[in-house]
């Protein structure tokens, strides 16, 4: 019924308006896909095709060469790793503290919720700065250890805002009320009761934490020193931005070869420390969705 | 009468602290949990602004950041007089501002007409994949940058050569860097912001549609007439957070974007603190910088909100 009266709604003006609309869209989705495709293909092309620009879209006498090598460059397999412990920790602490404090905010009986609150947005609009953060985490004995990435930056303000006002919205009064008079404690509640029952929210915080600090190289760039702690975003800034070329199995070739092989190294380095975000991502995207919209119930 | 008010104001101060302990009592094990978190805020984010005196100080390593001499306001002075001063205000406004012209208005017409296509499909695709960008780090968003307009084998130059048309350093070109960031950065995030937006284009009441069907209105009467209104209040609010937020440009992708060729245009206030206080140790000079730079945006952020208060009545507190 709905459908048809849709169907003589549509004038002629309406549908040349939504033609017009759907090759803007196509155009939009293009450009966005064409550089990722592109990347992704000339990963998987011979040294050769990527710098004689042959590649246009789809890959040119795939090989895999250039994984191969990063597989047997230190740096790169090392700062795979390190990637991984800081995404994995990070995750995990950064989880639990925004759970921590964003749970207390939630709860109607947590005395002195608006001070805090207050005090926790403040630091959004306002921060001491680069040099006085410096000093603070120079003073902790943090520079130069994996601590400074999982401590310093370990809560962002947004991702509480957004926990609070799940758990404000989503975990019922009468609930708490009936568990007080069984007796239940606050920790055991938070425990077997809101963490349960707030697992979309926990998704949403997982997911967002964990890519921030798979792709954060700012932090490293400034508290670390020693290359063996260096994430892979940190050497990937070195191989691509600042051109310093990867791999001891480069040394015995000739220069037109190492040339080329270095041109494709920083395809393939682009892809391995996108490719398990962008994988993951098609799964996740309604969570993160969701977290937007949580989000945006307040500001 | 006054009397009896400072009666009530006794009686209010008494179940205020009551309360309070009553609370901390029945609920101490909300505190006991909040203690780590708060922690982190007191040490990582208040503690740093304590540390901020440092700009009004001759920081000296043996004498610690207490003990150094006050000297005023002998950096911020030095920063005023600094032939950089006016290029890096300069600088830092112009690509926060081109970024906001030009990047503010497309993620709500991607979500508009977005929120016109019917065909399910075709939409969810379109969500998928503009809103993955957003996932790219930004060291590969630059990497990427870098491999497409590189003077040589970059794509860019590649395609303009096949077309007969002469090579471009896009990334040496001062002249280029402002539109190379700001249209790479809608690249990356327009889908991102244009989900907020479509939430709040599912939020409009339905009502309002039909209204608009029954009075016979065509799609972009539909869309000027009720979803821009609808959306309204969200449009304010994300406009006074990027208003209020011009002086604090990303510092992460200029200083990946920057070489010796671009600098005239690239330097911005962030990337010059970074540069005299951790590249050259002058913390004082560059804590008086970036501070300059905190209080410019907080003065920028409250005034813009107090505005938009006045006027739409939107506000973020």
């Amino acid at each position: 019924m709905i459908k048809v009266q849709q169907k003589i709604k549509d004038s002629a003006g309406d549908r040349l308006f939504m033609i017009g609309i759907y090759v803007i869209l196509f155009v939009i989705l293009i450009a966005i896909c064409y550089p990722l495709i592109y990347v992704f293909s000339s990963s998987i092309s011979s040294p050769a095709a990527v710098t004689s620009g042959r590649v246009w879209l789809w890959p040119v006498d795939i090989s895999f060469k250039g994984f191969k090598v990063l597989l047997n460059t230190p740096e790169v397999t090392t700062g795979y790793w390190n990637s991984l412990f800081y995404t994995v920790f990070g995750t995990i602490i950064s989880v639990a503290l925004t759970i921590m404090i964003a749970y207390p905010l939630s709860r109607k009986s947590f005395f002195g919720r608006n001070f805090l609150m207050i005090m926790i947005t403040f630091t959004l609009i306002f921060s001491g700065g680069l040099i006085p953060t410096y000093m603070v985490v120079k003073e902790m004995g943090l520079i130069d250890s994996r601590l400074a990435l999982l401590i310093p930056n370990a809560i962002w303000v947004w991702q509480v805002i957004i926990a609070r006002s799940f758990f404000q919205s989503s975990i019922p009064d009468e609930l708490f009320e009936a568990s007080e008079i069984d007796g239940c404690s606050d920790i055991r509640f938070l425990r077997s009761i809101v963490v349960p029952l707030s697992m979309p929210i926990i998704a949403v915080l997982v997911l967002m934490y964990a890519v921030g600090q798979w792709n954060a190289y700012f932090d490293a760039l400034i508290y670390l020193k020693s290359a063996n702690l260096f994430p892979l975003q940190l050497i990937l800034r070195s191989i691509i931005i600042q051109n310093n070329s990867a791999g001891g199995m480069m040394d015995a070739m000739k220069m037109v070869e190492r040339q080329q092989l270095a041109e494709l190294l920083k395809y393939s380095l682009i892809v391995i420390a996108t490719l398990p975000v962008l994988v993951i991502y098609p799964f996740v995207q309604r969570y993160f969705v969701q977290g937007m919209m949580v989000g945006s119930v307040k500001g | 009468m006054n009397h009896k008010s400072t009666i009530r104001n006794n009686k209010n101060r008494r179940s205020w602290t009551a309360e309070a302990r009553k609370s901390f009592k029945k609920h101490w094990q909300l505190y006991f949990i909040v203690i780590p978190p708060a922690l982190f805020f007191l040490i990582f984010k208040y503690y740093p602004m304590l540390n901020t005196v440092l700009a009004f100080k001759d920081y000296n390593v043996i004498k610690g950041i207490w003990g150094s001499p006050w000297v005023g306001m002998k950096y911020f002075n030095l920063f005023f007089e600094n032939p950089m001063f006016w290029p890096l205000v300069k600088n830092t406004i112009y690509v926060s501002g081109y970024l906001l012209l030009a990047g503010f208005p497309i993620p709500i017409l991607l979500a508009l007409m977005l929120n016109e296509v019917r065909n399910g499909r075709f939409k969810k695709l379109v969500q998928l994949v503009s809103f993955a960008p957003y996932f790219i780090s930004t060291v590969v968003m630059v990497s990427i940058i870098m491999l497409f307009l590189a003077p040589r084998l970059g794509f860019v130059n590649v395609a303009l050569n096949y077309f007969g048309l002469d090579s471009i350093n896009f990334l040496g070109e001062p002249g280029m860097f402002r539109s190379i960031y700001v249209w790479s950065d809608i690249w990356q995030n327009a889908g991102y912001t244009a989900v907020i937006y479509l939430a709040a284009l599912a939020g409009i009441d339905p009502t309002l549609y039909e209204a608009a069907k029954v009075d016979g209105a065509s799609r972009l009467q539909k869309i000027i007439n009720v979803d821009l209104p609808g959306i309204l209040p969200t449009i304010m609010i994300i406009l006074i957070l990027n208003v209020g937020s011009v002086m604090a440009i990303g510092f992460e992708k200029i200083y990946l974007l920057q070489n010796p060729l671009n600098l005239v245009n690239s330097q911005i206030i962030a990337t010059y603190v970074y540069d005299i206080g951790l590249k050259n140790a002058n913390y004082s000079f560059a804590t008086a910088v970036g501070l300059f730079n905190s209080v410019i945006n907080l003065i920028l952020l409250v005034s813009v909100n107090s505005l938009a208060k006045r006027f739409s009545n939107s506000s973020i507190w």
